[in-house]
């Protein structure tokens, strides 16, 4: 590719090689770019599946809250709004009525921007490395000046969070619904909702909203305490990114397992 | 313990240059600029470098050593292995001027473009009061030794020449944060010119910018990204904007 622009312009340092780096810059983009695709392979199949998502008192994650007349019984913690839908001879799943909400969080997440900007866009794919794009306007045109509107996503997402919680909570049950009990079931979607939360609490749009936007901190005593402790979780944020994202499949996967009766959930007490 | 060093060096002019390889002696506990002095005292005498503090406080020696843009007067030899060859050039996103100095006017340019700081008209000298928790912000953004390494890194200029014209670079993101988030700045719109003119909107929060800084400026997480949010909050967020029209808010826009 012969590019006349960028590192190659007249007048730059004539070299011939886009980047000079010797480290193994290409290691990183390129985790990244499995660790997602793995993601998104197993979370369409699944989003595609359809069944094996709940199995009393436990719900996956990709399926709550089950809002279609698909659902099977008990899994609808705050009704049915939709009903059956076919498309091409397929019943919709009822994944697939609620996916686009944590989808478009994370596609609109700074962090992810940021990994799949360099990993799969490549633009640029590590610091220092030419990127191969011929031109370039960011997030400046459509489809991409959309991610302004990551903070929709994010009130939405703490809904979410929310019904998840009420989830985990009700996993304190049997299979009877009978209170008072744990299971390794209820770790699962615990643990599942708290990385929910911390990634929701660390978030660039919630610094701002709770703090970050104020001119005069003096002013507001306890908000800026609050933009404190929240600018301390921003620094993990892309740690909470990633360990939410390997809970989500992991409380799903569990929950697909049970369900399936390919194991059985250890009860505690 | 002097040990010999292979170094492959750029030089040139904005018309054209290549690398040159030169071997030379490096003592324990040298930089790259020591280094790079000792090629010029005995190897290559007029080999053009740009210096002055060897102390990372002056922003004067940016360059690029084995491609990553780093200060030399902050890169241990000792970073390097064994026999590994070191190759230096000039900044990559800027022309070059000779050798391993480049024309960084640029960044002169983009700074005369971002409106000085502007404080209420009736405060007098000396009168200013602000609690400290209040400026804190900005000066993480004062540390700035304008080295122009984050400017060099940026992939929007480093490899598009033709967004230079309407793109400010991370440097002066910085100054707009800290000029938007200062308790006594009463400019008006500052984020929607950020946006508008200054190019904020073509930064997609890569990082690079943080990654080389060697003030370690939180640039990315700390300035643009606050900004971004800013912008949204000004101009595609129509709740904000509605409720900014209805009672007078405390920010200025
Ligand atoms: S984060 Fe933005 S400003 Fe910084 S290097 Fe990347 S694109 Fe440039
Ligand atoms: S922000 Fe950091 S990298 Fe950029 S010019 Fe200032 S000191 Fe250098
Ligand atoms: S969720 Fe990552 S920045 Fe908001
Ligand atoms: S010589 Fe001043 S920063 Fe390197």
């Amino acid at each position: 590719m012969a590019l006349t622009t960028g590192v190659f312009s007249s007048g730059r340092a004539e070299l011939q090689e886009r980047t000079l780096r010797t480290d193994r810059w290409w290691l990183q983009p390129l985790i990244t770019v499995l660790v997602l695709l793995s993601f998104v392979v197993y979370a369409t199949f699944r989003a595609f599946e359809g069944k094996n998502y709940f199995a009393e008192p436990l719900i996956s994650p990709f399926y709550s809250p089950c809002l279609s007349t698909e659902c099977v019984d008990g899994a609808s913690l705050i009704g049915q709004p939709f009903g059956k839908i076919v498309l091409f001879g397929l019943t919709l799943s009822p994944a697939l009525f609620i996916l686009v909400f944590p989808l478009g969080f994370r596609l609109t997440c700074y962090y992810y921007r940021k990994a799949y900007y360099r990993s799969f866009w490549q633009s640029p794919p590590a610091c220092a490395v030419a990127e191969p794009h011929k031109k370039y306007t960011g997030e400046t045109r459509a489809p991409l000046i959309l991610q302004n509107g990551h903070r929709w996503f994010f009130y939405i997402g703490l809904l979410f969070n929310i019904l998840l919680t009420i989830d985990a909570v009700l996993a304190f049950r049997d299979a009877e619904k009978h209170w008072g009990h744990m299971s390794v079931g209820t770790l699962v979607l615990l643990a599942n909702a708290t990385l929910l939360w911390l990634y929701s609490a660390s978030c660039h749009t919630c610094r701002h909203t709770i703090g970050g936007r104020l001119k005069n901190f003096s002013k507001h005593p306890v908000r800026y305490k609050a933009w404190t402790v929240v600018s301390k979780l921003n620094h993990y944020h892309p740690n909470f990114a990633w360990v939410s994202l390997f809970g989500v499949a992991f409380a799903d996967l569990y929950v697909r397992l049970v369900a399936a009766g390919t194991i059985t959930n250890f009860y505690f007490f | 313990m002097a040990r010999k060093i292979k170094l492959r060096i750029w030089r040139g002019s904005a018309k054209e240059g290549s690398l040159h390889d030169v071997e030379v002696d490096a003592n324990e506990g040298e930089v790259v600029l020591d280094v790079i002095h000792r090629v010029q005292a005995t190897k290559i005498n007029d080999l053009a470098v740009r210096w002055n503090c060897k102390a990372g406080k002056c922003g004067s020696c940016s360059m690029e050593i084995n491609g990553k843009p780093r200060l030399a007067c902050m890169t241990q030899m000792a970073n390097f292995e064994e026999g590994e060859t070191i190759t230096i050039t000039p900044l990559r996103a800027f022309p070059v001027i000779k050798d391993l100095v480049t024309d960084v006017s640029f960044n002169y340019q983009k700074a005369m473009e971002v409106p000085a700081f502007e404080p209420p008209a009736d405060l007098k000298p000396g009168q200013a009061r602000m609690a400290q928790v209040d400026v804190d912000r900005s000066q993480e953004f004062r540390k700035c030794i304008e080295c122009f390494l984050c400017q060099d890194t940026c992939h929007v200029i480093r490899d598009h020449e033709e967004n230079k014209k309407k793109f400010a670079g991370p440097r002066f993101f910085i100054r707009l944060a800290e000029l938007d988030m200062h308790p006594l700045d009463i400019l008006r719109n500052r984020k929607k010119t950020a946006q508008e003119e200054h190019g904020l909107g073509m930064c997609n929060i890569t990082k690079c910018c943080t990654e080389v800084c060697p003030e370690h400026i939180r640039i990315t997480d700390n300035a643009i990204i606050p900004m971004k949010e800013r912008v949204v909050d000004v101009k595609y967020d129509p709740v904000r904007w509605l409720g900014s029209k209805i009672r007078r808010r405390e920010e200025i826009s």
